[in-house]
């Protein structure tokens, strides 16, 4: 069974239909990548497959026994102020479940091992208000990677960093899905990435949705028209 | 000095009060930093109003006054944080409604069961050195309650303050927290109301913790630090009232604004 199934789901703010009839499934294991213009319904759909939001018709099933709790979400914007006391270390090991006053051994572990990963262990003591926008995103991939053993949802993981970063966030996440199983769920308006790490690419668009293969997508008027066909790549 | 201190403690009502002060300056100064950082610091405010209109129509009506007053405040923390986080009415001007509105009837509670305007006074500005030996042992006990729970839900707290949406997405019952929360912060108004007032209690829980945020950047340290401030701030506010014979609320919340400039200044020399 997938992990995730949409059927002919709706969703809507304040009677305003924003993403109509979307029938989608999501394996265990797969790379999915979500790309559409500015306002087309990608956040949304995204806080709809982690229960932030309830359809306004059509239903979401879940994998029996999958948990919010097997989710790593990054958010497109934090919600968290700009000039809110804490130190790397507290984000990242905030993500953890089961967190008791003091960390245990196994979950310093897992804290060290994510923060080592994406290169952060030098900024553990710093303060995560005084980071650049580059260093937050990658404190808070860190701390979504301590929240999951299953699932990532990404919400625009690399908006706001430079190429080379960029670069290395990408190599990051696909490595993360193949040498950790972990199936990715990644909005990016960067369509050339989109195409060269997802397994299928889901296009939403005002009205109309794409979702296919990579292959099949470019071969699709939508991929055409957006990726600029096969000859771009 | 030191004979200052003696002469003072040597009084069984001071240390009485010194003991129920500890213990409401502990509570404030954590509950304080959550406060402050969830944008919530006008609930303990209104909460306060709240306070003094159940008391005033407790004793009114010659209940026990802790009995009634506990209840109500807890009850309406519930209805401020539901009320605020649906969004219907706008947060600040709800309490404000809140707020005048308790306050009113307090006080016509007060002028028509004939009490006097000392009473008004010493619910509105405390009364700290009446604190008799239950309200001390009161105030450890729910002193005790707030500080186990906060403890042991630290960390949750922590992610539910630093960011909801992600909390809330990964599976943590948010809803929860900010309830314990409100029911904390609602515990610790009723106890501060004694020795701070109803005016005042509220000063005790924003300045600790804009205080320590003008230096410590970790959430641990602010805690740590707003803890310390808020009891040295209190002691030396005693100590002054009891020196300079003014009231003892007032006394405290002028030594935290010390306190808070210096450590304003503190910040700013660092940063330069
Ligand atoms: N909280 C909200 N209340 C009302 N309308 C909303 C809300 N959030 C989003 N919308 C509307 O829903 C539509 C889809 O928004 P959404 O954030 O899902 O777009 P998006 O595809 O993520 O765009 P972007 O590429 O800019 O991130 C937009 O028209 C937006 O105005
Ligand atoms: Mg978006």
């Amino acid at each position: 069974m997938a992990l995730i199934t949409c059927d002919n789901v709706s969703f809507a703010y304040e009677g305003r239909t924003v993403l109509k009839d979307l029938s989608l499934t999501i394996e265990r294991g797969e790379y999915l990548c979500i790309v559409g213009e500015n306002g087309s319904g990608k956040s949304t759909l995204i806080k709809g497959l982690l229960g932030l939001l309830n359809p306004s018709a059509g239903k979401i099933t879940y994998e029996k026994g999958f948990l919010n709790t097997a989710i790593g979400y990054l958010p497109q914007k934090t919600e968290a102020q700009k000039d809110f006391p804490a130190s790397v270390w507290e984000v990242v090991s905030s993500g953890c479940h089961d967190l008791r006053l003091f960390t245990t051994k196994k979950q310093q572990e897992k804290i060290h091992a994510q923060m080592e990963l994406l290169g952060i262990t030098g900024l553990k003591k710093r303060s995560f208000a005084d980071l650049s926008g580059g260093q937050q995103q990658r404190v808070l991939l860190a701390r979504a990677l301590c929240a999951t053993q299953t699932m990532l949802l990404l919400d625009e993981p690399v908006a706001g960093l430079d190429p080379l970063v960029t670069r290395e966030m990408y190599q990051i996440i696909s490595m993360l899905h193949r040498e950790q199983n972990l199936t990715v769920v990644m909005i990016s308006h960067d369509i050339q990435a989109a195409l060269h790490h997802g397994d299928r690419i889901l296009h939403l668009s005002h009205g109309e949705s794409y979702l296919g293969t990579v292959e099949e997508y470019l071969k699709s008027p939508l991929g055409m028209r957006f990726a600029g066909g096969d000859d771009h790549v | 000095m030191f004979e200052l201190l003696v002469e003072m403690f040597s009084l069984k009502a001071m240390v009485r009060a010194g003991v129920a002060g500890l213990m409401v300056s502990l509570c404030a100064a954590v509950l304080g930093v959550c406060l402050v950082l969830k944008r919530y610091s006008m609930i303990g405010d209104g909460l306060s109003h709240v306070g003094f209109g159940a008391l005033a129509i407790a004793s009114a009506m010659q209940l026990a006054p802790m009995a009634v007053t506990l209840p109500v405040v807890v009850l309406s923390a519930f209805l401020l944080l539901r009320l605020s986080s649906r969004g219907k009415l706008k947060g600040d001007a709800l309490i404000a409604m809140i707020s005048t509105g308790a306050l009113a009837i307090g006080i016509i509670a007060i002028s028509l069961s004939n009490g006097t305007t000392s009473d008004i006074k010493s619910y509105l500005f405390g009364s700290i050195l009446t604190t008799s030996k239950g309200d001390m042992w009161l105030s450890v006990a729910l002193t005790v309650v707030v500080l186990s729970l906060f403890a042991i839900f630290y960390r949750k707290i922590f992610s539910v303050t630093f960011d909801e949406t992600f909390a809330r997405a990964t599976g943590e019952k948010v809803e929860r927290y900010n309830m314990l929360l409100a029911f904390l912060t609602a515990l610790t108004i009723v106890l501060g109301m004694r020795v701070m007032g109803a005016m005042l209690i509220s000063s005790l829980v924003v300045f600790p913790a804009l205080t320590a945020m003008r230096v410590c950047k970790s959430y641990k340290n602010v805690m740590l630090c707003a803890l310390a401030v808020s009891v040295v701030c209190f002691f030396s506010g005693l100590c002054f009232s009891y020196i300079l014979e003014i009231p003892t609320g007032a006394s405290v919340v002028v030594t935290n604004i010390l306190a808070f400039l210096v450590f304003w200044g503190i910040g700013k020399v660092r940063k330069a």
